[in-house]
């Protein structure tokens, strides 16, 4: 089977792109929007042809589900070994993610071109969002290293250009720099971790990396060298790792993501809800077999790291007024939880069940985030305001969102039934074989979970109505569809055998739900349903005595444990205040002062000599009889004495 | 006239038409056409060389052509390229043609404005294609002598004063570049023959190790002085800040390139014992100059002090990748100077366009400029994520050649110096964000602005040339990287010989 068409599916967006960029002011808002979205349409159907044909048709051999190269060639030639090509892989992931990203990409393109109506950016918009698409969709597929690491700073750049959408708005500036700088900071360990493995392996070829014999990574790689107790590979990969933490949010690079909400609400709904932020995950996914064979140090790193953002998280959401950011913080919980799988699984069959359950939960997750931010652009759209205080009572005027928004509250909770439910299970099993603690941690964040989930969507359609200076109204078609079809996804993709198409060696294994981990996470997260019912669904003033009386911790959290001053101080009063001021200084006022010191030095030298050749007569008579006397005066010395 | 000799001709055939110019209108127009036949040879050089190589020929130099000049002391016109040579050619002629255009409007005595430009021009394309020491040190001056006048008198702000530090400093190298010539060439026939300036047949015998040591500081100083070496670049700061535009363009674009590229061709192509000896001094302090110069850009609030403070960073860079000696980072050290070369160029070009709408260069007194002139702000933001290396432009190809080729070096301490470099990608993001968040988004801070026209046809022939060609190299690297490659063979079996 040639799968070379799935060119088709990366360069569609980026003619799109090309097209929209250079013709904005030209064409039509509604001619724009079209063509935009009828790309990523096409994009999408490609993608489903593909996904039949490897999943169902071609993709497996032996009963394995095998990497295919659709498309390769070589970009630049490094050194002898060393290339970096741009290509076209497929594999269970790639195809998983290519599914992800249009449909989640589409959806979002329809949407907006009634979100954005009337904006006069609104091409601007549309081009940016094609050349996300097309960064996003080139990072999945890549072949080798540098093709992700190049394709993984195009989506930073979209990502900072969509952030920084309203760019007079000083906020949404300080935001998109704020990401870009963050995920360039990780970006730099990314590039440093590439190095090392390259340097040591001698190829950046997935093909090569991640082929196995068995139970064994059929590369060779260094052993014996190590850095503080931790083997080369090892510290290759936690930096990698680095990357993926800055771009997927988590502690302690998480800081830009709460920021990033300044972006349109769509862009938070594709970026950073369900595609770019997830592209962390993709990447640990991508070099699992490294990592779980020879780099179990770095999966380790992966677990808590995963682990502790996912309960960090979860805690700040509770406390958060701004529903973008309490989604943007339970999106960050979300892939904490992801990286936790990850983190958690072996190698092969029902080992690697954590590899399967963090796919699994990336898809899930990705279509009722996505689901969570529309319903809340739509929201937004009708209330103009992104506070929850300003909220209320919304059930009867918008039924459609308010439908769509409690279908995906109750996935992500964890409800019976939807799609949340399943792959939840799948990580809390995969974590209750591996380590207890890790597994507790995760229980408690399901349990949060469903409690700030619930307070958010109990503030917002039940509670106090409020006095709304324009009578809220239900969104237009071109938004609500998506919603619907979203919705849809979302309760069903539960459904999908995971276990069948996507595990950690290519072959497909059985797996059960675990009856006796998911009845009883489920009661909790019921009870935190009822917490926040009790709490939220009519007015009450519990939850404001309960901040009371909490008072510092309850500060604490809402400040989120000050983290961004932290940062702030390093950056500003560190780095900026006292490095480069510094360094400004010591340019100007030591170098500088040097050179011109040479220079002033000359010139007083000159000065003070010039007067010898004044020109008078007298004066150079009397230094040639002066010369005379003593050069007479040292001869005689000489030889009589 | 041969191929190479034309790209000395040419500009001086049309500073003689220039002379016949009356006022602005002419010279602009003649010098346009001239900078664009010169353009229209480049790319025809360009095509020829790979004809050249495709139907095998392997020499070292093509279109070689000598000329005794100075019987006594054997001095010849030596000329003929290498890939390296046609790139850096490319590279000049692309920026002289966009610097006519954004001096479109030089109210002040036009057509002496148009003739020392060009002059300077002919100076940079005569030192490319030299063969010759001393033929290029000639070609060299040339090229470093009309910036004292373009500075001092079509400059702004404290002019003479940066024109005489400009001119005095790179004067000071060139004292250091004749004393080290000269070293080499009564070194050039051990065996008693006949001296030499000529760098190819200098480079087949050995000069002695002492020798080599001496001579090697003076003339890697002294390049390196142009190449914005720490400590020795602190004439670029403010040089380009008073420098008229097309002047900044030329001089940061190209002619610090002539720093790098004599470094290689002369320095450590010739003294490869010394080089490999004595590099490592070098590279910490270009280690040094590529994070220091990053820091120092950060707390600029000057346009042009920050473009000079980021050449600082991104040349030390290229002295940075000479120095690890090995194919690929050399490779990526070329591919830098072109890179820089396009986008400080348009960098520069773009702040002539705003000082000329704005009349100021201090960043805290603009803001909000996309919304008045959007053409100039994209324009700005694409120069900006070149210059911190965004992938599909020509940054990144470059750096990304760089580090990865200097990692492969064996030295653990060439590695470590290789991720403290890298380290400056970061910094980078940071002064480039910081000015593009300040000058060109936010709300529009000074009413007046409002009133600002964007960019005009002029202005944009003189943008859209720099722009496509850093795209073109962003996205299709590899023809370019492979021409350089072939031609570093000679140079890097010298200094790996030299290395054993």
């Amino acid at each position: 089977m040639d799968f070379t068409y799935t060119l088709a599916i990366i360069g569609l967006p980026f003619i799109t792109f090309l097209i929209l960029g250079l013709l904005h002011n030209k064409l039509s808002h509604k001619l724009a929007g079209i063509i935009g979205s009828s790309s990523l349409g096409i994009s999408f159907i490609l993608s489903c042809i593909t996904a039949y044909f490897y999943f169902f048709k071609y993709g497996k051999i032996d009963g394995a589900y095998q990497k295919i190269e659709a498309f390769n060639i070589t970009w630049l030639q490094l050194t002898d070994q060393l290339h970096i090509d741009m290509g076209i892989l497929l594999d269970p992931i790639s195809v998983m993610m290519l599914m992800v990203v249009t449909t989640v990409s589409l959806m979002v393109h329809i949407y907006s071109t009634g979100y954005m109506h009337g904006e006069t950016g609104f091409n601007r918009f549309f081009a940016f969002l094609s050349l996300f698409s097309f960064s996003m969709l080139g990072l999945v597929v890549a072949t080798n290293l540098f093709q992700m690491y190049i394709f993984w700073e195009l989506v930073g750049v979209s990502s900072f250009l969509l952030i920084g959408y309203y760019y007079e708005k000083p906020s949404a500036v300080a935001a998109s720099k704020k990401a870009f700088i963050t995920t360039r900071f990780a970006d730099l360990g990314f590039l440093i971790g590439i190095l090392l493995l390259s340097f040591y392996t001698g190829t950046f070829d997935f093909f090569e990396l991640t082929k196995t014999n068995g139970h064994e990574l059929a590369m060779t790689m260094p052993a014996g060298t190590s850095f503080l107790g931790l083997s080369i590979v090892s510290w290759a990969l936690i930096l990698i790792f680095m990357g993926g933490a800055g771009k997927s949010a988590m502690f302690p690079l998480h800081i830009w993501l709460p920021d990033a909400m300044e972006g349109p609400t769509p862009v938070s709904a594709l970026i950073h809800a369900a595609t770019m932020v997830v592209a962390g995950v993709y990447l640990v996914a991508r070099l699992f077999p490294v990592y779980v064979l020879e780099a179990p140090d770095a999966l380790t790193v992966v677990m808590w790291v995963g682990a502790f953002s996912a309960l960090f998280a979860a805690i700040i959401a509770c406390t958060q007024f701004d529903i973008k950011r309490v989604l943007a913080f339970s999106t960050m919980s979300q892939i904490g939880y992801m990286m936790l799988a990850l983190g958690v699984s072996h190698y092969g069959d029902h080992e690697g069940l954590g590899f399967m359950a963090s796919m699994f939960h990336l898809t899930t997750h990705a279509m009722f985030k996505a689901l969570l931010f529309l319903g809340a652009g739509s929201i937004i759209h009708a209330v103009h305001s992104n506070s929850m205080l300003d909220m209320g009572g919304l059930k009867k005027y918008m039924p459609i969102t308010f439908i769509t928004f409690g279908i995906a509250w109750l996935a992500i909770c964890g409800f019976p039934g939807l799609s949340g439910f399943f792959s939840k299970d799948e990580i809390l099993a995969a974590a209750y074989h591996h380590n207890k603690v890790v597994f507790y941690i995760a229980v408690l964040v399901a349990g949060l979970t469903a409690f700030y989930m619930s307070r958010l969507f109990f503030s917002i359609f039940f509670g106090k109505t409020q006095h709304y200076h324009h009578t809220p109204h239900e969104s237009p078609a071109s938004m609500t569809i998506p919603l619907i079809i979203l919705a849809i996804f979302a309760t069903f993709a539960g459904y999908i055998p995971f276990h069948d198409l996507i595990t950690s060696d290519g072959r497909p294994f059985e797996a059960h739900i675990d009856w006796a981990i998911a009845i009883p996470v489920t009661l909790l997260a019921f009870g935190g349903m009822a917490l926040a019912f009790a709490f939220y669904f009519k007015p009450s003033t519990m939850p404001d005595k309960i901040a009371a009386s909490l008072k510092g911790v309850y500060t604490t959290i809402y400040r989120k444990f000050y983290i961004d001053e932290v940062y702030l101080f390093v950056t500003q009063k560190i780095l900026f205040n006292i490095v480069s001021q510094s360094i400004a200084w010591f340019d100007r006022h030591i170098i500088d002062a040097t050179m011109d010191g040479f220079a002033t030095v000359t010139n007083y030298a000159s000065e003070s000599i010039k007067e010898l050749q004044s020109g008078q007569i007298q004066k150079y008579g009397f230094v040639f009889i002066s010369g005379v006397f003593v050069f007479a005066f040292i001869l005689i010395y000489v030889f009589v004495y | 006239m041969d191929i190479l000799s034309l790209f000395v001709v040419v500009p001086i055939l049309t500073m003689i038409g220039i002379l016949f110019t009356k006022d602005l209108k002419g010279a602009r127009m003649v010098s346009a056409i001239g900078m664009g036949i010169q353009l229209l040879m480049s790319f025809n050089l360009l095509f020829q060389y790979i004809a050249e190589r495709k139907a095998g020929n392997t020499a070292e130099m093509v279109f070689t052509k000598s000329y005794v000049w100075f019987q006594s002391f054997n001095i010849h016109y030596d000329i003929g390229v290498d890939g390296i040579a046609v790139a850096m050619i490319m590279l000049t002629s692309i920026v002289v043609f966009a610097g006519v255009f954004s001096s479109w409007m030089t109210k002040e005595l036009p057509r002496e404005f148009f003739i020392s430009l060009i002059l300077l021009s002919s100076g940079v394309f005569g030192f490319f294609i030299s063969l010759d020491m001393f033929t290029m040190f000639l070609f060299y001056e040339l090229a470093v002598i009309p910036m004292y006048l373009l500075i001092g008198l079509w400059g702004s702000g404290n002019k003479e004063y940066s024109a005489m530090k400009l001119t005095l400093m790179l004067m000071g190298g060139s004292a250091l570049l004749i004393l080290g010539l000269l070293g080499i060439y009564f070194h050039s026939a051990p065996d008693g023959g006949q001296l030499t300036f000529n760098i190819l047949e200098i480079s087949k015998i050995t000069i002695p190790h002492d020798t080599q040591m001496f001579f090697f500081p003076f003339l890697f100083v002294g390049f390196g002085v142009l190449g914005a070496l720490f400590p020795f670049h602190t004439w670029s700061p403010d040089g380009h800040a008073s420098a008229p535009t097309a002047v900044s363009m030329l001089h940061a674009g190209v002619l610090m390139k002539l720093g790098g590229y004599g470094c290689f061709r002369v320095a450590m192509f010739l003294l490869p014992d010394a080089a490999q000896e004595m590099g490592w001094l070098f590279l910490i302090l270009t280690t040094v100059s590529v994070v220091y110069g990053a820091f120092g850009a950060i707390w600029q609030k000057d346009l042009k002090y920050i473009n000079a403070y980021s050449s600082v960073s991104h040349c030390g860079l290229v002295i940075f990748a000479l120095l690890m000696m090995n194919k690929t980072s050399m490779d990526g050290a070329i591919l830098q100077m072109i890179s820089h070369g396009l986008m400080t160029a348009l960098f520069f070009a773009l702040i002539g366009m705003i000082y000329g709408r704005t009349h100021t260069r201090n960043i805290f007194e603009m803001g909000g400029l996309m919304k008045v002139i959007p053409f100039i702000s994209v324009v700005y933001v694409i120069a900006g994520l070149a210059s911190l290396g965004l992938p599909g432009l020509s940054g990144f190809v470059a750096e990304m050649t760089i580090f990865v080729g200097s990692f492969q070096h064996a030295d653990t301490f060439h590695r470590v110096c290789t991720i403290l470099a890298a380290s400056a990608i970061v910094i980078t993001a940071v002064y480039i964000l910081r000015v593009v968040g300040i000058l060109l988004f936010g709300p529009v801070k000074n009413p007046e602005f409002n009133h600002l026209e964007d960019a005009t046809w002029f202005e944009k022939v003189s943008m859209i040339t720099l722009v496509v060609s850093i795209v073109i190299i962003g996205f299709a690297p590899l023809w370019l990287s492979e021409i350089i490659r072939d031609s570093l063979t000679p140079i890097v079996e010298r200094l790996a010989l030299a290395g054993n």
